[in-house]
């Protein structure tokens, strides 16, 4: 059952079945009750990735979504500290007039779900720690996260971290609530890092076929001191007709010249050292005889704003997973998928965005077993038919994870069963 | 320096000394198990100097399974452990205890592979920082983090205490730049995390792992993520008339969008000092010196020194100088580098501090330093990791005058409280360790700590892994010493001191 409908069906028969506080101190309280009946409690913010993860059966909602709004942000000590279900989009819209910004480009979850943005909360972002196509040059959700405030599973109010970067006093806690889910913590306020954004950017277009070649340039462009902050791999495969068409209509750019797959690489800067770096690109890659297309800035930021809204999914109903493995296997990984899949590659070769058609259990464990194989992991993003482990761990880690879970929220009243069923 | 409360000794340990001695030379080989007191005296302490205390044996084992064995055995008979790695860190992380066993890595030190096409090392924790670099530059590669102690630090000691280096402004710490570790946990458990991919999913345990300061598990093997050289650096060597013009000075670089791979300040007394050190050739009129290094392409690195120097001058620099070529550029820094020695020529001892305050700030708590200075009527000298707020204060005394160095002590914990006044912490890249340990409740109240010590008792339940070290035991929250220098005796005297 989804939430809203949900919401609406108990609703008449439970007034107090989704909690709403509008500060710290009453999330504080609610826990506390909760946490004394013993109540296995969701939390959500703005359910724009609520997809995501083990579907759950809890005695209540909670709701931090009132939890909004810029704390402080102070551009010249790039930090902005906001409540934790602040959306995403104003965050970027109040960084944007000082020109600077969340150098992990926050996904977009909304256009697989609903075909249009939802970026969702500060705390949506930062449980799930999922990047844009900047991570493998920038770092990731958890490396731009300074501090945060929140309440623990026994209803205590808790801090970490600061607003500075150098910063070793005390464990890192800040990191490990990353990606957590909302299983350790109910987060109510959040310090980002924030980076300036750079004058001007250009797409340089690749047309290649060959998957040796692909995985030949990915290599070399992690190696190239050309700074490049993104480099993405479109296939046109599988050869399915719809596929084709929407595939077009997203990447339909007036200087983008070939219709055939393609790899595209950004570079981030002033003008001039752009123009000198695509020069140099050109002979470091060996990119006299290949086809090449050059997107300006305007293109380029439209370019790479529809790789992170996932468009190319976009209102799928087939299952997608994010796949990551070590940059060098992604030839094994592409041969692997043949072209039987709908997927594209990003962060050099390490990321693979795959929709998976008739997903089942079978299906799912073999594709597993062979991304641990290659020494990487897989997270079902999104479901057409219930699955068990739809994340990967291993024993000791989960065994460890358990232990983490259990000092945070003792009773496991948070989000229980949304990450592993036994977490 | 005042005495230091450490957890309550097991007289039964010590008691039966030969039994554990013997025990675990049967876990490991004969020869790596020391137990003389003249084979443990060189693991008595670690670079904060001022506290020496001997273990009860050292253990040096050879590999993951020794160290999963050693553990074990020693949580079940409750056994406190102390993991060493260089002995570098500044906090009296590897202090030893009386009841405890010091488990040195020092034979873990090769580097088990380099991965060029994953852009990797995977090393045993024992390897330096610097050979790390060294075995991969051949092909223009390098690993980012460099604390100025890094030919002799090891990369588990890195990993411990998220050590950062005057790069960290643009490539970030060792946090940032590592993908995986195995970890021993006190129980014995074996256990990795990430590997060769970017993030890991579930908890980030790597992430908490990164500056535990060896409380949680023991490190056996870390993988580092490897960069290409950048194809230019240049530096930029400017005067200022006083340190409100250089803190401004950062703050406006920074406002201004260009993220530095390096912005250091230093104060007129530090001038002075290192330029009669070590003739640096630094512009002596200063109030204030800034060292601004650049890297990227050849025409990015040429327009950002342009609005550096531009920035510079509007905030009235007295000088400027741009490196012309590599020799000059390491000549900028050579008088940076020598900045701890300068001190240690200056005055019998020093005592460094590690606090991080917001930029903004930089001239406020200068100002209290100075002012705090005059009250204590002791001379402090300033280095600062400036673009991220990194202050390391150097404050001169003489330890054998007692009242002279009861007044040390509380002069740089008043510094350290005023860090977190002006909205920063207690430190930077230095880690808690002994030494920081009863200012804690400055940052965090009873909950805040609370909740990182059910993280510590959930992986160590008997509280055996460095117990003593980052959470207050006296629960007053005294001031405590921080880094003791005694006439030049310091440790490392060869490293650069940042
Ligand atoms: C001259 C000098 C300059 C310095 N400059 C800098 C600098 O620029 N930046 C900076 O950040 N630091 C600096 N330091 C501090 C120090 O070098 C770092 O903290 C370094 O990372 C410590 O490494 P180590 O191997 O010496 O660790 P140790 O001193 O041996 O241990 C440090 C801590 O880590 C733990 N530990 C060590 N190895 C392991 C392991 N394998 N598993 C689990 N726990 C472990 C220990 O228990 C201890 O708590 C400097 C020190 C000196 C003496």
């Amino acid at each position: 059952m989804s939430i809203e409908v949900r919401k609406n069906s108990q609703i008449s028969q439970d007034s107090d079945y989704i909690l709403r506080p509008d500060n710290e101190e009453k999330v504080s309280q609610i826990i506390k009750d909760l946490y004394k009946k013993n109540l296995p409690t969701e939390i959500i913010g703005s359910n724009s990735k609520s997809f995501i993860g083990n579907k759950l059966q809890c005695a209540k909602i909670l709701d931090l979504s009132k939890l909004s709004g810029i704390v402080e942000y102070l551009p010249e000590e790039l930090y902005i500290k906001v409540k934790a279900c602040t959306p995403i989009a104003n965050i970027e819209e109040v960084l944007k007039k000082n020109n600077q910004q969340l150098s992990f480009e926050p996904i977009d979850f909304g256009y697989i779900s609903s075909s249009k943005s939802n970026k969702g909360t500060a705390a949506g972002c930062l449980s799930c720690n999922f990047s844009g196509s900047r991570r493998f040059k920038s770092g990731s959700v958890r490396d731009h996260v300074l501090g945060f405030r929140g309440v623990n599973g026994k209803g205590d109010t808790i801090k970490s971290g600061g607003t500075v970067v150098k910063n070793v006093t005390g464990y890192d806690l800040s990191k490990l609530i990353t990606g957590s889910f909302g299983t350790l913590i109910a987060l109510t306020e959040i310090t980002f890092k924030v980076l300036p954004t750079k004058d001007s950017s250009s797409t340089l277009v690749i047309h290649e076929d060959s998957k040796e070649e692909i995985a030949k340039l990915f290599n070399n462009i992690q190696s190239s001191s050309n700074e490049i902050s993104g480099s993405v791999f479109v296939p046109i495969e599988p050869n399915n007709k719809k596929y084709i068409q929407n595939r077009e209509k997203i990447f339909s750019f007036n200087d983008l010249k070939n219709e055939g797959p393609f790899l595209a690489v950004r570079m981030e800067g002033s003008k001039k050292s752009i123009d000198e770096r695509i020069r140099d690109l050109t002979i470091e890659l060996n990119l006299k005889n290949k086809k090449k297309s050059l997107l300006d800035v305007h293109q380029s930021l439209l370019f790479w704003e529809r790789i992170n809204n996932l468009e190319i999914f976009s209102n799928t109903q087939n299952s997608l997973v994010r796949i990551v493995i070590p940059p060098f296997k992604c030839i094994d990984l592409m041969k692997y998928l043949n072209r039987d899949y709908k997927y594209y590659i990003d962060w050099c070769g390490s990321l693979f965005w795959i929709e998976i058609p008739d997903m089942n259990e079978e299906k799912l464990l073999n594709i597993k077993d062979y991304i641990i194989r290659l020494g990487g992991y897989l997270t079902v993003i999104k479901n057409s038919t219930p699955l068990n482990d739809i994340f990967t761990i291993n024993e000791t880690r989960l065994h460890i994870s358990k232990k983490i879970k259990e000092s945070f929220d003792p009773k496991g009243i948070f989000n229980p069963g949304k990450m592993y069923r036994s977490v | 320096m005042s005495e230091l409360a450490l957890p309550k000794v097991d007289q039964s340990i010590i008691l039966n000394k030969d039994k554990i001695v013997s025990k675990l030379k049967r876990i490991i080989k004969l020869e790596n198990v020391l137990d003389h007191n003249d084979e443990i005296k060189p693991y008595e302490t670690d670079a904060l100097s001022a506290y020496k205390q001997k273990p009860l044996a050292v253990v040096l084992p050879e590999n993951t399974q020794e160290v999963s064995k050693i553990l074990k055995y020693c949580n079940e008979e409750k056994i406190k452990i102390i993991p060493r790695g260089a002995g570098t860190g500044l906090s009296g992380g590897a202090l030893p205890l009386q009841d405890a066993i010091l488990l040195s890595l020092g034979k873990f030190n090769k580097i088990l592979e380099i991965d060029f096409d994953n852009k990797c090392v995977v090393a045993q924790p024992g390897v330096t920082n610097l050979s790390i670099t060294h075995a991969v530059q051949h092909k223009g590669f390098y690993y980012a983090p460099d604390p100025s102690s890094q030919l002799a630090c090891s990369i588990g000691g890195n990993v411990a205490e998220n050590s950062g280096g005057i790069h960290s402004l643009k490539y970030g710490t060792t946090t940032n730049n590592i993908l995986g570790t195995e970890l021993v946990l006190m129980d014995g458990t074996i256990c990795r995390l990430g590997g060769k991919t970017l993030d890991q999913e579930g908890y980030d345990l790597l992430g908490l792992i990164c500056g535990s300061e060896g409380l949680l598990g023991v490190i056996t093997e870390v993988t580092v993520k490897i960069l290409k050289k950048p194809q230019t650096v240049r530096a930029v060597l400017i005067g200022f008339p006083t340190i409100e013009d250089g803190g401004n000075c950062v703050s406006e670089i920074i406002s201004s969008g260009i993220v530095p791979s390096g912005m250091e300040i230093m104060d007129k007394a530090l001038i002075e000092a290192t330029d009669n050190f070590c003739k640096a050739g630094y512009p002596r009129d200063a109030e204030a010196l800034m060292i601004v290094e650049l890297d990227g392409t050849n025409s990015e690195v040429d327009e950002l020194i342009n609005k550096v120097s531009d920035i510079a001058k509007k905030n009235n620099s007295t000088s400027i100088r741009i490196s012309k070529n590599e020799k000059e550029r390491l000549a900028f820094w050579a008088g940076r580098k020598a900045a701890f020695p300068a001190c240690g020529a200056m005055a019998p001892d020093y005592y460094c501090m590690d606090g991080t305050i917001p930029r903004g700030k930089l001239s406020e708590v200068l100002k209290e330093i100075k002012r705090l200075s005059k009250k204590y009527n002791l001379p402090v000298a300033n280095a600062f990791h400036a673009g991220d707020g990194n202050l390391h204060p150097l404050i001169m005394f003489d330890a054998n005058n007692k009242e002279e160095l009861r007044k040390t002590e509380e002069f740089g914990a008043e510094i350290l409280k005023y860090c977190v006044k002006a909205g920063g912490v207690l430190t930077g890249e230095h880690g808690v360790g002994i030494e920081k340990r009863e200012l804690m409740c400055e940052m965090f109240n009873d909950n805040d700590i609370q909740q990182q010590l059910k993280i510590k008792k959930s992986l160590d339940t008997k509280n055996l892994l460095n117990p003593g070290k980052v959470y207050p035991i006296l629960r007053k929250c005294a001031e405590e010493g921080r880094v003791h220098v005694h006439r030049g005796e310091e440790k490392f005297p060869d490293l650069p001191r940042f």
